[in-house]
């Protein structure tokens, strides 16, 4: 026995944590260095499990890093950097104070600078993980790309985040790996399969940003000199991965057809390249110059039994994808004015389709609104001025629901001034149980390969309405033949009542048999057996067991909601078509 | 110093000069031999021009022609306020030759052309000037005054020798002018003027004569006449050191005029010269000045060579390297050339990788499908919600067209947001709870397979008025009592639902107990105080004339005990009623119950001091209390069906007592608020207890003193529970209306615990006054269920 009594907190839990201030005073940092180096190093707190145990039986919110986390950081070389930093400013600002500006040259051609490549590979060990987090970075780049070169943030920043943008997008057509998009009132979300993993990201729309007040940009920022860096090496990767130049290159051939007359118009001179690239419209020079097709074919493995089920399916969806990449080839399309450029140039490309604008909307237009062989031409206006006879006039809508449908719809719903079916959002898969907008199932029917049978539906609805208003004028006659017959009924009756009345209520009636509903019976006593067995439920599963039957009673109540609401909105819609049909 | 003396010529002919700036000069002069030359040059003119203008202050000494300055400065800084008397000395003058305006003039035309030559020079200054006249006006009073002392003086002396016609020029300036700043005219000095308020004087002159007032002070009304007809009134100022009114001329004024209006005091004087660069970058054919070069501008310097070398040998050494050419950052290269595919994301294996972003759904479209647009109800809902309890974060929205698609407000918001979730938010890795809520529900046998159990309601004994607080059944099984707040007490028959017999008492029936022994017919009733045993005649025969007999039969003991209780043997009239024993007791009696054997009865009494609890002894009419102390309050006793064992629940707890022994054996705690009922199992090891906080607790003894299960099957408040004798039932009754039956197995291998399964709720009590059922009681016999309620009716379950 004996030995020393064992203290508490000094070992378990509460010597893996560490709370922020420690950590902070033990990196010698300050506060917002501390958070920059997190933001950097992709630090964050950890949540413990026993938040007491950690807080050394204290309850105060307080937030916990991973003592092995800082410990890590302790020997990071930006640290140095930062501290580095710090005095270079103090060196500054004492040199401006003193008025020696050759101090102050000296100084600012000196000043300390740190590279983050090797943060990269740490925190992404492999080439896949870094993909698998490059939804933020995408979202941050494409977001600082579309600021104005003033104030906020370096001209520097943005014109580097430009630049990987549009080498991003170069990319994505080069591989043609777009799969989804999706118009949200926020902004354009984009869904691309790179290397096996999806990278969702969001462009916003392009106007000028209305800088809010309560937002630091300097936490921004920092994300963002991280994410450019991460950017940058995986754009290099991914173009060499695919056999192209990086930093990117027009292909000669596109090269001397992009040439304009008046390219300085466009562009000053360091930028038109910049300004070329991000026109999407021409393709990209390759190292090696390989054959155009160059998709390998599945090798056909003997397959037996499941397996081969599962290869067949492989292969079917193969087939679709190969398919949805093509879905635009040999289409031609033009952009009006009117129609935001980039997103639309951007998923045409990405789908093999040839894309041109005006050529006063940008540089980098192939060929005129003239063209005779254009198949498609995008607006976004309620009616066209001059109309060709062989294209198609289209809303931009059309582009995005082809790729979210993997087939070429019917473009009469899409034609300028139509009212628009709705935009589904291509990121929903629903569950049994969910709510089904009406459009999805069409759609899904149009997958299928079934015909729309819209038109006959309703006419059918309208034949039944109308059957049921003569109907209803029958009865409304029936009524009036019948009246004077239930009249006499019901004066029958209420004598019989009367009569009934006077007599004496003791009466033997002859008793009627229930038909037992079998079903019914047996439902109950199940439903009865599943009651009974609730209440033997333990206190802890039953709160579980009340938390599921809620949460799934409340989904079932939202899309009972929602179908309620698509129903009497379809009924106000006919009623309003009925009204006008009457007026005319 | 040279730019100085320069300057202060021209204010001086400008009449622009301060008494300050005249220290300076003093000094100025006696330093600089040079400039008093030049000095003097200058003296040359302006004697010429101020020898027209007041001849005796021509020919003055530097220091005289300052102190005349001064006197012009003392104007120009007074020339806002008239009640300075500075300006009596060009009065004078004009009173003294009033014919030579015309002079003045041509002085002054003089004056400005010699203005004109120095201005050009001093075009520099005037602003400065312009900025120390202004400081004069605030800050140097006394200065003035003292110059216009002075100034005075020099008139006087001036008038004197205009007296003579001719000055004599530069004549004994000195004989007079000791200081030259003081106004000699009056020799009072810097004085307040009141003092002299009641004296016929206002002063001395230099020779020390008194000065006297004019013989008559004008008053307000020649103030007021002066105003009136005087058309010079206006530009007329009062001098309070000679008392004499000054006229200013019209020069004057149009200075004051000037000067009030923010412009400089020479009218001449041009603000926006052409500026003339002597020192400019180009390289002039003329050197500046013409001093020689230096010599050590054409020797090499040796320090810069010192310098040199030092840093030519710091090169050789290797201590200063050239400068590194800087490095384009952002060099993109394959960083993950040779990555290691068994690397850990994260380093280390509590790593969390961010979530990723939720995808939008239907509602966040530019043109979702109506059903997901809110209504605006629940626009009004979503804007009154805080913006964390918002389901959705925005509203949707619904565009006919993509270029009417403005801006989302909220999205630099929005991705700030995620930042912040990214770096400050503590992750966890949370396991998702994914049950099937079926596989939660205890798979239990099935009651089809635990029948019997009563399932139906089939009978109601209707009669009483009030609610039936107690019911018994008889040991046959075959009658049924119960006892209601109509102080009566009913007897049915069970199979027929026929009251038998109504009995009345005298008071509100608490409880009511069927004596078990079935070679006895009594039943237990007590109300009030009083236990009354009563023989219903519901038997055979000759049982209840046994049972009359047996209580006949019993024969008083000798030497009588004192009893805690009275045993009387009723009056005639309630023998007829039934009645044979009465014991009355002391407080008002809660509950009675049976000795399996039938001959003793235990009653529990509402008291809060030991006497809680009395056990009697029909055949020898003889009562005990058992126990010594109070250990809380009673709520209900009950025997043990075998052993000498008796079970004592409290508010809390129910304890076991050996009556043998006179031991307390075990205290179950119930873990509820406060027992209402309880039941012993027939095989006597296990024991429910009903509460009111809607709990059910089944101890077993031989397990533990804490329940081994508590139910909560009820959704208030139990009153009654009852075991059932031969089938493995157990029913409980509450406030909430329903009576639940469950099947309690009771296995003899001690090793299996018992097996509790609810079997049925039976309904069929409608509640009032939020009263339910009140008691339950199972057949002796048959797996029937009874419940008493306070709709006043008995149910019978089958």
């Amino acid at each position: 026995m004996g030995g020393q009594q064992q203290k508490k907190y000094e070992r378990g839990s509460a010597t893996n944590y560490i709370t922020r201030n420690k950590a902070r005073k033990k990196l010698s940092l300050s506060l917002a260095d501390f958070r920059r180096l997190c933001i950097l190093k992709g630090i964050y707190p950890h949540e413990p499990k026993h938040k007491k145990k950690v807080n050394k039986g204290s309850t105060a919110p307080r937030t916990f890093y991973l003592l092995k986390d800082i410990r890590f950081l302790l020997h990071e070389p930006i640290v140095g950097k930062f501290r580095e930093y710090k005095i270079f400013v103090r060196k500054l600002r004492k040199a401006y104070g003193k008025g020696e500006w050759a101090g102050v040259q000296r100084l600012r051609e000196n000043k300390p600078s740190y590279k983050l490549d090797h943060v990269v590979k740490e925190r992404y060990p492999t080439f896949i993980d870094a993909i698998r987090d490059m939804d933020d970075a995408l979202s941050m780049c494409f977001l600082f790309s579309t600021f104005a070169r003033t104030g906020k943030c370096h001209v520097q920043t943005i014109q580097l985040c430009r630049r990987l943008c549009v080498e991003w997008m170069n990319y994505v057509i080069a591989s043609r790996s777009l799969r989804k998009v999706f118009l949200s009132i926020k902004g354009i979300y984009y869904q691309a399969d790179v290397l096996g993993q999806l990278v969702t990201w969001l462009v916003p729309y392009q106007f000028a940003h209305n800088h809010p007040t309560d937002v630091d940009y300097r936490v921004m920022a920092t994300f963002t000199e991280f994410y450019t860096t991460l950017l940058g090496f995986i754009n290099f990767r991914l173009y060499h991965s695919i056999n192209l130049a990086y930093p990117p290159k027009l292909h000669s051939k596109s090269e001397t057809e992009l040439k304009t007359e008046h390219e300085e118009d466009y562009a000053m001179e360091s930028e038109s390249y910049l300004e070329k690239l991000s026109a999407l419209s021409a393709t990209l020079s390759r190292v090696i110059s390989a054959p155009e097709d160059e998709d390998a074919e599945l090798d056909h493995f003997p397959a037996e039994g499941e397996d081969a089920e599962a290869l067949q399916v492989r292969e079917k969806q193969q087939k679709g994808l190969d398919a949805q990449k093509r879905l635009f080839e040999g289409l031609k399309f033009f952009l009006s004015r009117e129609v935001p450029r980039e997103p639309l140039a951007f998923v045409i490309r990405c789908f093999g389709g040839q894309v041109s604008w005006d050529q006063s909307l940008c540089m980098g237009s192939t060929y005129n609104a003239t063209d005779e062989t254009i198949t498609h031409q995008v607006v976004d206006r309620p009616n066209v001025d001059k109309k060709y006879i062989n294209r198609y006039y289209v809303q931009p809508q059309w582009v995005f629901d082809c790729v979210n449908g993997k087939m070429l719809l019917p473009v009469e719903d899409y034609f300028p001034g139509v009212t628009l079916p709705p935009h589904l959002s291509p990121f929903m898969e629903e569950k049994d149980g969910d709510y089904v907008p009406p459009e999805k199932l069409k759609l899904m029917a149009l997958q299928r390969g079934e015909k729309p049978e819209e038109e006959p539906e309703e006419e059918e609805e309208e034949e039944g309405d109308e059957a049921n208003a003569d109907e209803d004028y029958d009865d409304d006659e029936e009524e009036m033949d019948n009246k004077e017959v239930r009249d006499e009924k019901s004066l029958k009756m209420i004598e019989k009542q009367r009569s009934q009345e006077r007599a004496v209520s003791v009466m033997v009636t002859p008793g009627k048999v229930k038909a037992e509903n079998k079903m019914r019976l047996e439902y109950e006593e199940k439903a009865e057996e599943k009651h009974l067995a609730i209440m033997m439920m333990k206190k802890k599963e039953k709160y579980l067991y009340d938390k599921i039957m809620f949460g799934k009673r409340r989904t079932v109540r939202e899309a009972n909601k929602l179908a309620a609401k698509r129903k009497a909105h379809d009924e106000t819609l006919k009623a309003n078509k009925k009204k006008k049909g009457k007026k005319d | 110093m040279h730019a100085v003396s320069k300057s202060s010529e021209p204010r001086k002919t400008a009449k622009m000069s301060k008494s300050r700036e005249k220290n300076t000069k003093r000094r100025v002069v006696e330093d600089d031999e040079d400039q008093l030359d030049l000095f003097k040059e200058n003296k040359d003119e302006a004697p010429q021009k101020q020898v027209e203008k007041d001849g005796p202050s021509d020919g003055e000494d530097s220091d005289d022609s300052d102190s005349e300055e001064s006197v012009f400065s003392g104007l120009e800084d007074s020339g806002s306020d008239s009640e300075d008397s500075e300006e009596d000395e060009e009065d004078f003058e004009e009173e003294a030759s009033s014919g030579d305006e015309n002079q003045g003039e041509g002085s002054s035309g003089l004056k400005t052309k010699q203005e004109l030559s120095f201005t050009k020079k001093t075009q520099g200054k005037p602003q400065r000037e312009k900025l120390l006249v202004k400081e004069k006006t605030t800050a140097g009073k006394t200065v003035v005054l003292k110059g216009v002392a002075k100034d005075n003086g020099t008139v006087q002396g001036e008038k004197k020798s205009k007296g003579q016609a001719i000055p004599p020029p530069q004549v004994d300036e000195y004989e007079h002018d000791t200081s030259d700043e003081e106004d000699i005219r009056n020799t009072v000095g810097n004085v307040p003027m009141e003092w002299y308020q009641d004296y016929p004087h206002i002063g001395y002159d230099l020779e020390g004569k008194k000065i006297f007032k004019p013989i008559r002070n004008k008053d307000e009304l020649d103030e007021f006449l002066d105003k009136m007809e005087n058309p010079d009134y206006w530009r007329t100022v009062h001098d309070k050191m000679t008392s004499t009114d000054i006229r200013l001329t019209d020069e004057q004024i149009s200075l004051v005029h000037r000067l009030q209006s923010g412009q400089f005091g020479d009218v001449n004087f041009n603000e926006y010269e052409p500026y003339i660069d002597f020192f400019s970058g180009e390289t002039m054919i003329h050197p500046v000045t013409n001093r020689p070069q230096d010599k050590r501008s054409f020797i090499p310097s040796l320090i810069e060579k010192e310098k040199v070398s030092k840093m030519v040998h710091a090169i050789k050494m290797g201590w200063i390297k050239p400068r590194k050419p800087k490095e384009s950052d952002l060099q993109f290269y394959d960083l993950w050339a040779k990555e290691d595919p068994n690397a850990i994301l994260g380093r280390h294996k509590m790593h969390v990788p961010a979530p990723k972003m939720k995808l939008p759904g239907h509602e966040e479209s530019y043109n979702p499908p109506p059903e997901y647009l809110l209504t605006e109800e629940e626009r009004l809902a979503w804007e009154q919600q805080d913006p964390e309890d918002r389901k959705l974060s925005f509203l949707p929205q619904k565009f006919s067209c993509l270029r009417s698609v403005p801006a989302y407000s909220r999205f630099i918001h929005e991705r700030f947001e995620r930042c912040l979730d990214l770096y400050l938010c503590p992750r966890q890795r949370k396991m998702r709870v994914n049950v099937d809520p079926e596989d939660l529900i205890p798979k239990l046998p099935k009651p089809r397979d635990l029948q019997p159990f009563p399932t139906i309601q089939s009978l109601i004994y209707r009669g009483h008025s009030s609610l039936v607080r107690c019911i018994s059944l008889s040991p046959s099984g075959q009658w049924l009592a119960s006892g209601s707040d109509d102080c009566t007490v009913r007897l049915w028959e069970v199979s027929t639902g026929r009251c038998m017999k109504t009995v009345e008492v005298g008071g509100a029936v608490r409880s009511i107990v069927w004596n078990p022994n079935p070679a006895i017919c009594l039943v237990a009733v007590c109300f009030n105080e009083t236990v009354v045993l009563l023989n219903p005649y519901l038997a055979d025969k000759l049982v209840y004339n046994a049972t009359d007999q047996l209580i006949a039969s019993y024969v008083e003991p000798e030497e009588e005990r004192p009893q805690p209780v009275q045993w009387q043997v009723p009056e005639i009239e309630d023998s007829d009623k039934g009645f044979r024993l009465i014991i009355t007791h002391p407080k008002s009696v809660k509950q009675v119950t049976w000795h399996s054997k039938g001959d003793y009865l235990a009653s529990v009494l509402s008291d809060n001091s030991n006497m809680q609890v009395l056990i009697h002894q029909v055949s020898k009419r003889r009562s005990q209390n058992p126990f010594r102390k109070n250990k809380g309050l009673v709520q209900c006793v009950s025997f043990h069906p075998i052993r000498p064992y008796f079970f004592v629940a409290s508010q809390r707890c129910v304890r076991v007592y050996n009556l043998i022994k006179q031991e307390l054996m075990k205290k179950l705690m119930a873990n509820c608020k406060w027992i209402s009922s309880m039941a012993i199992h027939p095989g006597g090891d296990n024991v429910i207890c009903g509460s009111y906080d809607s709990r059910l607790s089944w101890f077993d003894l031989d397990l533990s003193t804490k329940p081994y299960k508590v139910l909560r099957h009820h959704k208030k408040a139990l009153r009654g529970v009852a075991f059932h004798k031969n089938y493995p039932l157990f029913a409980s009754g509450s406030d909430d209306g329903s009576v639940i039956v469950c099947h309690g197995m009771v296995y003899n291998d001690l090793l299996q615990n018992p097996l509790i399964v609810p079997v049925k709720v039976l309904k069929g009590h409608t509640l009032t006054h939020n009263l339910g059922v009140l008691d339950v009681a199972f057949h002796p016999t048959q797996p029937w269920v009874f419940s008493s309620g306070a709709d006043a009716t008995i149910r019978l379950f089958t």
